[in-house]
């Protein structure tokens, strides 16, 4: 028998070597063998399956495109990118793929092709590989993207652009219900905003279909439950001050947390591991701010939703968050 | 003092290898707020052509009655009364443009192109070689400026000067006319410009290693 050496095996094959010194990578930070960057996106992918299948059975053909549309783009982004800048092929990790999907899922169903492709290719050009790669970039990508061509194409990206004759479903020929609420003062059945009966982005309908993901997703740690529970709690106290002013149209704090992209940003967005705060208070903050913006941007700001510019703005204090929340060592 | 560059080396170094927008990243707060189309781009650069042209040509004329404490407040007068009378001249004959281009046309007094050719060139060189500096400096100036723009405006309207450059289905990227635009643009226009610089030494020293 030969000799078993005295400190733990590293799970790869590369040549053993005594772990001398402690190693200081960037995010995501990863404590355990079992614990990867292929597996953190696996899980995400997984957890991403309901909400992706009730994309397709709302939207059908267009949620389909649209996501085909962002997951190739990005992928050939990435590998393009990365290979200008002289490094490894990063494709195996996994994160581009999960940036597309979520662009897919985040851009209207009737949108035009060059809007998914522009999106992923700032997405992962501008939003990721200029900052160096996966675990380097300041923003998350795929809300950069979206912001890209939310600004650039505001016609296509807004109101009208979720409307179309032909789907699935009738409500798609309808306004987005925090189009209609804003515009038109019309409240949307709270059962139809949680089963996700209503237009809207492909991925962020269905309430049920984001929580029973993101559930998924808190259990197995890959997202931390600290940010979507600050999230979700920072709308519910605010959307029930606003109750408590006297709501006119019956919208209620339920109607704020089950309607636009509220959930799936909260779960599958915000908790993107090297866009947000490493400590679990630094999370709580994060997620807090996020919820506080959405609700500023949602009553006072010209556009009907907040989630994408609420974590952008949380994306760039992330550092700060960081900063303020350095756990004392011990002694100290 | 060490030999001081001739005025045609003057000439070319603004343009390219001492370009104040690529190379020196001065003036940057023109670049970012007037590129939006090309014709703004263009007046800000003859703007700047002439303000430059005329401060290094009268600082140059009394450099050597330049007191060294007193120097940038004389190049910072010098260089206002010169701005004042484009911002006249704009506001009388071409008034929409001078409307555009706003107060970046006053601000061209704190433009550091400016106070650094006097600073570098004019207050040290005779009038020849401080007019060529001044013509090399702007000319490069307005390269940087209207490189960007080309960008912006082609993108953000499919327009180049007013002309339809794109087919008429193009959709406009918004983004590229408002200040976001400004900053991607500049940002990756910098990055390819350092990527050819770099490309180019490192071939230059790899060929002066062979020979």
């Amino acid at each position: 028998m030969t000799e078993t050496p005295d400190f733990i095996e590293p799970i790869d094959n590369t040549p053993i070597e005594p772990p001398s010194l402690i190693q200081v990578g960037h995010s995501p930070h990863l404590s355990h063998a079992s614990c990867s960057t292929q597996r953190m996106m696996m899980d995400v992918l997984i957890a991403l399956i309901p909400v992706t299948g009730m994309a397709v059975y709302i939207f059908r053909l267009y949620a389909i495109k649209q996501i085909a549309i962002c997951l190739a783009v990005c992928l050939i982004a990435e590998a393009v990118f990365v290979k200008m800048r002289g490094r490894s092929f990063s494709l195996t990790d996994g994160s581009a793929a999960i940036t597309g999907i979520i662009l897919g899922l985040s851009l209207p169903g009737p949108a035009p092709w060059y809007v998914g492709v522009i999106a992923s290719v700032v997405a992962i050009g501008i939003g990721k590989v200029i900052f160096g790669g996966l675990g380097m970039n300041l923003f998350n990508p795929a809300m950069v993207g979206r912001a890209f061509v939310m600004i650039s194409f505001a016609g296509i990206m807004a109101a009208s652009g979720y409307e179309s004759a032909v789907s699935g479903i009738d409500a798609i020929t309808q306004a987005t219900p925090l189009n209609a609420f804003k515009q038109m003062g019309i409240s949307t059945p709270l059962k139809d905003l949680f089963f996700g009966f209503t237009n809207g982005s492909p991925g962020e309908t269905s309430a049920l279909a984001c929580l029973i993901g993101g559930i998924f997703l808190c259990i197995r740690r890959t997202a931390s439950w600290e940010i979507p529970a600050g999230i979700i709690g920072t709308v519910l106290v605010m959307g029930g001050l606003a109750d408590l002013t006297g709501s006119p149209s019956g919208w209620t704090a339920l109607h704020h947390l089950f309607s636009g992209s509220l959930l799936f940003g909260a779960f599958f967005i915000a908790t993107d591991p090297v866009t947000s705060p490493m400590t679990s208070k630094g999370k709580l903050i994060f997620g807090a701010g996020v919820g506080f913006f959405i609700m500023i941007l949602r009553f006072f700001s010209g556009y009907p939703e907040g989630v994408m510019f609420a974590v952008l703005l949380m994306n760039a204090v992330t550092p700060l968050i960081n900063n303020w929340t350095i756990p004392k060592a011990m002694g100290e | 003092m060490a030999d001081q560059p001739t005025a045609l080396e003057r000439f070319a170094q603004g343009i390219l290898p001492e370009n104040p927008v690529y190379r020196q990243l001065l003036g940057l707060c023109p670049t970012l707020a007037v590129t939006n189309s090309v014709k703004g781009a263009i007046i800000m650069g003859a703007a700047v052509l002439f303000v430059l042209l005329c401060a290094n040509a009268m600082i140059s004329l009394i450099r050597n009655l330049l007191k060294p404490h007193l120097r940038i407040v004389v190049f910072t007068l010098t260089i206002a009364a010169f701005v004042t009378i484009v911002d006249r001249f704009l506001a009388a004959y071409m008034y929409q443009m001078s409307k555009d281009l706003g107060p970046y046309i006053p601000l061209i007094i704190v433009n550091c192109i400016i106070i650094c050719r006097c600073e570098v060139c004019a207050s040290k060189q005779p009038v020849f070689t401080a007019a060529a500096d001044a013509a090399g400096q702007s000319l490069g100036f307005t390269l940087g400026l209207v490189s960007i723009a080309s960008v912006r405006e082609i993108l953000g309207t499919g327009m180049l000067l007013g002309f339809r450059v794109m087919p008429a289905a193009w959709p406009d990227w918004v983004i590229m006319v408002l200040p976001p635009g400004a900053f991607l643009t500049f940002g990756l226009l910098l990055g390819a410009v350092n990527w050819v610089v770099a490309k180019k030494s490192a071939s230059g020293k790899k060929h002066q290693g062979a020979s």
